[in-house]
């Protein structure tokens, strides 16, 4: 799942520069630029739209839909357990591209560099991009980048734009959930927020809590392969698996109720949510998808999943009901009945 | 998971709702003191397990909720100061003041971190030699030792740019209040586990010998939480008053004295108001006048806000136990944890914040 760029073998090796770190003149359109373009960016993402150097990248689609996605990576800290704000910004407009049944095809990017940052960094960064595309079977046809002063920006942001094809009879939609229907989510919940948290506040017991950064278009196309019946796919990314299934409660004004039991947590994630009092269901996921699924394909379709490493851990949580349209709602592992609600804002950790 | 896993162990908690069915015989008023317990009870659904002679009502134990608007205004005024760095632990920053909250202040350039703890507030005064760092230090006597050892720590150091605006209150003197209300209906008390294991069971047994209430040192998992209530309507049922620890692992009797002895080398008792309460007699913690170069409501000279709290809500009886969130008319309405009315909705701990989380009426 988390593959990483290997860099103790050197199969990514920086080339030699002039400079140590990003310069204004890197962004100026000038040779710098062109150096920069040249020796760091275009060997990590060769492919025939982007080698061309045009100011577009002339695509031939097959037939279908097209499903396009945008998404800006801002993450901080830049590397982080599991990953890294490259393989994030990959992973994360693959599977909104993905989300909506389509082979994602092909990736832009745009890179916003902080005067300032180290090489070093950005070409780690472009190789674990590299691996992430290729890993997900995208290639980068365009991509643009722009420098900006120290403060401008905090060292790096990243914005990737996907397009994809929606095969021939695919249609997913948060609007077709049915009473009946079964919720799975594809694995552990809350990893990748809480290793991003954990780092962010230093504790220090969690440093195995890694990210799930991941591309999950494989796992949806086992999924839809299977013959299951999918109404909806979602990741599950800021707001966590409850703002995700409050969503389709919404969308579909239908109940869904999920059983704690289910839902399964890291042991050191719960440890860490346990401590800044964070609830695992509202923690992001980069690699985790949440299907809904014909009640009667419900096995089915876990069968798929735990057919794939992404899902091997798939569990189904939960179902969708008639009653309390519009509200999530979930049974406690005592046997009683509470809300998931929507969350408010960002969750802070509590004063003790 | 080791430590946790047992405490929320389903059959552990059902044989002690059994247990307290076959005990219970008439109806109990039973207050859980900390938001954390209140929490718990809702997120777990406790309350709906429990016989319905046991009713559950939740104390003043939310450090959020009961912190005086006074207190907010003038960290705000400080936070917005050039040349500050205004630290405070995560669930400070949206709670509202009159007009704004630190959230707002950080948007428009106030230096505003969260940290995780006061010394991590103290690592920035260092750091930052030319900026004076403050410190907003809430809550009960949980976090009373660490926020006095900041204090303890920066005047060892001589660091002169770190300051606290200290707003520290305490449990007993809170509960001497609602029993003495003549209309409190609390009949026995699950005692605020972590506070105890701070400052021990001693303090609590005067107050009940003279309220002849039992007083039940209680953790904060269902099993915990389950096993006070079992020992409170035992000795409830069996007309017992006093103090029995239900909540061995963290709490002694004599607490952690180490911490006690910090918080009184550097904090002293005075008379505190409490958000929606008012002012409880020496139920508060100030800093002591050798530490006063410390004090950043001095040292800022904010003293003077002394904003009125408007009077929209029952924050103040639902802090008490005299009144449950949805017997508010504004509940989840005009008041909602989007646009919170009182402090009780603000707060992650607060009672009315965890109802509307949980266990909104009709729903479900």
């Amino acid at each position: 799942m988390n593959e990483r760029p290997d860099f103790d073998n050197m199969s990514c090796p920086l080339p030699l520069l002039d400079h140590d770190t990003i310069q204004l003149a890197h962004g100026a359109g000038g040779r710098l630029s062109a150096e920069l373009i040249e020796k760091l960016v275009l060997p990590r993402f060769s492919s025939t739209e982007l080698d061309k150097l045009e100011d577009q990248a002339v695509l031939e689609l097959p037939p279908g839909r097209v499903a396009f996605s945008t998404d800006t990576f801002v993450v901080d800290p830049i590397f982080f357990p599991g990953g890294d704000i490259g393989d994030l910004a990959v992973n994360g407009t693959v599977n909104d591209v993905a989300m909506s049944g389509a082979e994602p095809i092909a990736l832009s990017v745009g890179f916003v560099l902080e005067e300032g940052l180290p090489l070093a960094d950005f070409h780690r960064i472009l190789c674990s991009m590299e691996q992430a595309a290729r890993t997900a079977g995208v290639r980068m046809v365009t991509g643009d980048t722009k420098v900006v002063g120290r403060g401008g920006c905090d060292k790096i942001f990243i914005n990737t734009s996907g397009l994809g094809v929606i095969p021939a009879g695919v249609s997913l939609s948060a609007a077709s959930l049915r009473p009946g229907d079964a919720v799975l989510v594809s694995g552990t919940i809350a990893d990748h927020g809480m290793a991003i948290m954990s780092r962010r506040e230093g504790l220090s017991f969690t440093a195995d809590i890694q990210s799930d950064t991941a591309a999950l278009n494989g796992l949806v196309r086992a999924l839809l392969d299977s013959g299951a019946q999918v109404r909806a796919l979602r990741d599950p990314t800021r707001g966590g698996v409850a703002t995700t299934l409050n969503e389709f409660a919404a969308a579909s004004q239908v109940g869904i109720e999920l059983e704690e039991e289910a839902v399964a947590v890291h042991d050191q994630v719960r440890g860490a949510c346990e401590i800044l009092g964070i609830d695992p269901l509202y923690v992001a996921n980069e690699g985790k998808l949440v299907a809904v699924v014909a009640q009667q394909d419900a096995e089915k379709a876990l069968a798929a999943m735990r057919s794939r490493p992404e899902g091997a851990e798939a569990r189904i949580i939960g179902r969708v009901r008639a009653e309390h349209p519009g509200v999530v709602a979930m049974r406690t592992t005592l046997g009683a009945e509470r809300i998931v609600d929507m969350p408010v804002g960002e969750q802070l950790p509590r004063i003790c | 998971m080791k430590y946790l896993a047992e405490f929320r162990d389903p059959e552990l908690a059902r044989a002690l709702l059994d247990e307290i069915a076959r005990t219970v015989t008439r109806p109990w008023t039973i207050m859980e003191i900390c938001g954390g317990q209140t929490h718990a009870i809702m997120r777990h659904g406790l309350d709906q397990l429990l016989p319905d002679a046991i009713t559950l009502v939740h104390g003043p134990g939310c450090p959020v909720c009961v912190t005086p608007l006074e207190t907010i205004d003038r960290a705000l005024v400080i936070a917005a100061q050039p040349g500050v760095i205004f630290t405070s632990f995560g669930d400070m920053l949206r709670v509202p003041g009159s007009r704004d909250d630190l959230f707002r202040i950080k948007s428009r350039g106030g230096d505003v971190r969260m940290v995780y703890s006061p010394l991590e507030a103290l690592k920035l005064a260092r750091e930052n030699p030319d900026r004076e760092v403050v410190f907003l230090a809430v809550g009960f006597e949980t976090t009373a030792p660490g926020n006095a050892m900041a204090v303890r720590q920066a005047a060892a150091e001589g660091l002169t740019n770190f300051s606290e605006i200290t707003s520290h209150v305490l449990v007993p003197p809170a509960m001497e209040a609602i029993l003495s209300a003549p209309n409190n209906r609390v009949q026995g008390f699950l005692a605020a586990g972590h506070v105890c294991a701070v400052m021990g069971t001693t303090e609590y047994e005067p107050l009940a010998a003279r309220h002849r209430v039992p007083i039940v040192p209680t953790g904060f998992e269902p099993v915990d939480i389950l096993r006070g209530i079992l020992q409170t309507v035992r000795m409830l049922e069996s007309g017992e008053h006093g103090v029995v620890n239900a909540y061995g692992r963290a709490v002694r009797t004599e607490g952690n004295p180490a911490a006690r002895a910090v918080v009184d080398e550097v904090y002293t008792v005075c008379d505190r108001k409490w958000r929606g309460i008012g002012t409880i007699p020496r139920s508060g913690l100030r800093l002591r006048d050798e530490f006063a170069a410390f004090d950043a409501e001095r040292k800022f000279a904010v003293g003077g806000i002394n904003p009125e709290e408007p009077a929209v809500c029952i924050a103040g009886e639902i802090l008490q136990g005299l009144k449950k969130p949805p017997e508010c008319p504004a509940f989840g309405t005009e008041c909602t944890p989007l646009h919170p009315l009182g402090a009780t909705m603000v707060s992650s701990e607060g009672a009315c914040a965890a109802y509307h989380k949980y266990a909104r009426k009709g729903l479900l």
